[in-house]
């Protein structure tokens, strides 16, 4: 890997357009190797359940071909797909929305799930349901997106005027998340339209149940801010070697910095109005990918994303099979990895 | 010295003991106030001469019942909570010179919940004193899981690493017994309400059986506040001024444990009382631990007694977990620690 790596990076620039990504020699095949672990795992987590389908069949009803059960179209692409795809597409933007706040924190241990961000997300979009029932459900993810930013604005608020230790600012998070998860609880007293227990799956993070309904109202939040994130690799690049450099090297600090900020808590909305808060993607995925193809973001972005959309399908296939009929909620299984995760990375990091 | 650590704040006036007494007998009174408040105060208000009635002369009518059999025992646990994890509070302060351990914030209550769900989950709710065992358990393994976390890599266990250590292990435990829950409906039905941490509807039986452990918690802890001031002042101070610091160390470590499982199993995971009481008692009595202790029982149970009381009447008729007025009250207040007070 690191003879390839010292062959010098590889440039990509599409046509005519004025755009450029330098990234890592590692990346493509990297890519192309997660990609097809993506597809491997979404046909083995479509033909799992109850009603088992061999992988052979999920294919061929994914390209339209006859399996000779006239069940399977309606369980693959009515009951399975849509919820695989949104297991997929919300880790995608948990892990981008991971990179981009460690990039601009310079803070190995932010992510939008630890900085509370996405339990503000959360509180929203629990007040929007609790509060107004008849809303329809494409309001969702704009409310979850107001309430990620208040806590987003808030945090950076605080970590300007905190000096912004890293440790500091997760805690600072850790607060936020626990007066916002306090007001969820309230309100699902309050409310009494979710059924506890369900309540309880949704907080804990969950892609049960997901249809194409879901599928459509986050969509187009992914068409704007995945391609947006991957455009300003370069400006986290430079953002990412300090303040100063940045300014010697004429970057106009405050426009990509916002820009950025509200591009990672988009796609943290998104994902939590979708799934809930499923915990410690945006942390895990950004660490692994780094490891793939080293820190530069034109390569990073990308690769997280396809990382984190793995690790919630995977998570999501493995809560349907540990203890199979019973269903954990993916949120579960990612928060049981991750924290051993967090707290070999507080090991690492000395917690200077 | 850690952070504000236990030594920096509010020593500006020497304060002698007589007024330091006075204070702790008018914290009583006010404390006093507060029950008989908790006593009328609800979906139906009950008045203050019906709530004496009731307390000294029953006569069966429906207010009597409500304040006999369902407030009494509520006021009853409030205070006893409140106290047991103000004092748990303090003492992890103290032991740790870290101005932000708390059983609710290292992981310890958390602990605590995720073993008494265990219990339901394996052997039912049979057992009250099997329940309360295995909330002390729990409580011990955390705190030892939580003090070895804090301690790992460079720079052993600052303030503040400790705390996310804490915060970290809080979610990797509350995952699990999500899980646990999920897996299981008989056992979510059974302590839903518990696990929001919650002083009302509990069984006067369960607390009757687990006040004894919470007494000898506080009992040991007083006892021991002279030697905890001592060990505030450093490990090394300590040893040298001939304190065996190991012993001391384990025995209110030990105490910690009583009161945090304690107050779990009865009331379920509560958090912030144990971060905020003993900040805000030091500005008036100080560090020495004959006073703070007291005083920071007391303030703990005038305290959660306030926001149950809070917790009745903010969204009447709708109750909330206490646990829920708590954490919105102590949220802020750790923000403000952690942004502003807290230097490493």
């Amino acid at each position: 890997m690191r003879g390839a790596a010292a062959r010098g990076p590889i440039v990509i620039r599409p046509g005519r357009l004025p755009l450029s990504w330098t990234v890592d020699r590692r990346v493509p095949p990297v890519l192309l190797l997660l990609g097809l672990a993506t597809v491997v795992a979404t046909v083995l987590s479509v033909g799992y359940g109850q009603y088992f389908i061999a992988p052979l069949d999920v294919l061929r009803t994914f390209l339209g071909l006859e399996t000779g059960n006239p069940n399977h179209p309606f369980v693959v692409t009515t009951l399975r797909l849509p919820r695989v795809l949104i297991a997929f597409l919300v880790g995608l933007a948990l892990a981008l929305a991971g990179t981009i706040a460690q990039g601009l924190a310079r803070n190995p241990l932010a992510s939008p799930d630890i900085l509370g961000v996405n339990a503000g997300a959360s509180l929203a979009a629990v007040a929007l349901i609790v509060l107004a029932p008849a809303a329809p459900f494409y309001l969702v993810p704009p409310a979850a997106f107001a309430g990620a930013l208040v806590v987003a604005a808030l945090i950076a608020a605080l970590s300007l005027r905190g000096g912004g230790s890293p440790i500091r600012l997760v805690l600072i998070g850790v607060g936020f998340a626990a007066v916002a998860g306090a007001l969820t609880t309230a309100l699902l007293t309050l409310g009494r339209t979710l059924f506890a227990a369900r309540a309880l799956i949704w907080l804990a993070g969950s892609v049960y149940g997901r249809s194409w309904r879901e599928l459509w109202a986050i969509l187009p939040w992914l068409a704007v801010f995945v391609p947006l994130a991957l455009l300003l690799a370069r400006h986290l690049d430079v953002l990412h070697l300090g303040d100063d450099v940045a300014r010697g090297l004429g970057s106009r600090l405050a426009l990509w910095r916002g820009l950025l900020l509200l591009t990672a808590v988009a796609l943290a909305g998104a994902a939590v109005a979708t799934a809930g808060a499923v915990g410690f993607v945006g942390l895990m995925a950004p660490h692994l990918a780094r490891r793939l193809v080293g820190p530069a973001h034109a390569g990073l972005l990308p690769t997280a994303a396809l990382t984190g959309g793995l690790i919630v399908l995977l998570a999501d296939l493995a809560g349907r099979a540990l203890f199979a009929p019973v269903e954990l909620p993916c949120g579960v299984i990612t928060a049981i990895i991750g924290a051993p995760y967090f707290f070999y990375l507080l090991y690492r990091s000395g917690g200077s | 010295m850690a952070g504000v650590g236990a030594g920096a704040v509010g020593t500006g006036v020497a304060r002698g003991r007589p007024s330091l007494a006075v204070g702790l007998a008018l914290g009583v009174a006010l404390l006093l106030l507060c029950a008989f408040a908790s006593l009328s105060a609800g979906a139906s208000a009950v008045n203050p001469g019906a709530v004496y009635a009731a307390l000294v002369a029953p006569d069966g009518s429906n207010a009597q019942v409500i304040v006999r059999t369902i407030r009494l025992p509520r006021t009853l646990i409030a205070l006893s909570v409140g106290a047991a994890l103000a004092v748990a509070g303090a003492l992890m302060q103290g032991l740790t010179r870290n101005p932000l351990a708390s059983p609710g914030l290292l992981g310890v209550n958390a602990g605590a919940a995720l073993a008494v769900v265990l219990a339901v989950f394996l052997f039912g709710v049979g057992s009250v004193t099997l329940l309360t065992w295995c909330a002390f358990l729990g409580a011990g393994l955390a705190a030892a899981a939580v003090a070895l976390l804090g301690a790992l890599g460079r720079g052993g266990a600052t303030p503040l690493k400790l705390a996310v250590a804490g915060a970290a292990l809080t979610a990797f435990l509350s995952s699990l017994t999500t899980a646990v829950l999920v897996l299981n409906e008989r056992t979510f039905d059974e302590v839903r309400f518990w696990l929001a941490g919650s002083v009302a509807g509990r069984d006067l039986g369960l607390f009757l059986r687990v006040a004894p452990y919470l007494a000898l918690g506080l009992a040991v802890a007083f006892l021991l506040a002279r030697r905890i001031t001592t060990l505030t002042l450093g490990e090394e101070v300590a040893r040298g001024l001939g304190q065996r610091t190991a012993r001391v160390k384990l025995a209110a470590a030990g105490c910690v444990v009583l009161l945090a499982g304690g107050s779990v199993a009865v009331a379920g995971p509560i958090g912030f009382v144990g971060l905020v009481v003993p900040h805000l008692v030091r500005p008036f009595v100080g560090t020495d631990y004959r006073w703070l202790l007291p005083y920071a029982a007391v303030t703990g149970a005038a305290l959660l007694t306030l926001a149950d009381i809070g917790a009745r009447l903010v969204l009447r008729p709708v109750e909330l977990p206490v646990g829920v007025m708590t954490a919105i009250l102590g949220g802020p207040f750790f923000v403000f620690l952690v942004g502003w007070k807290v230097r490493r």
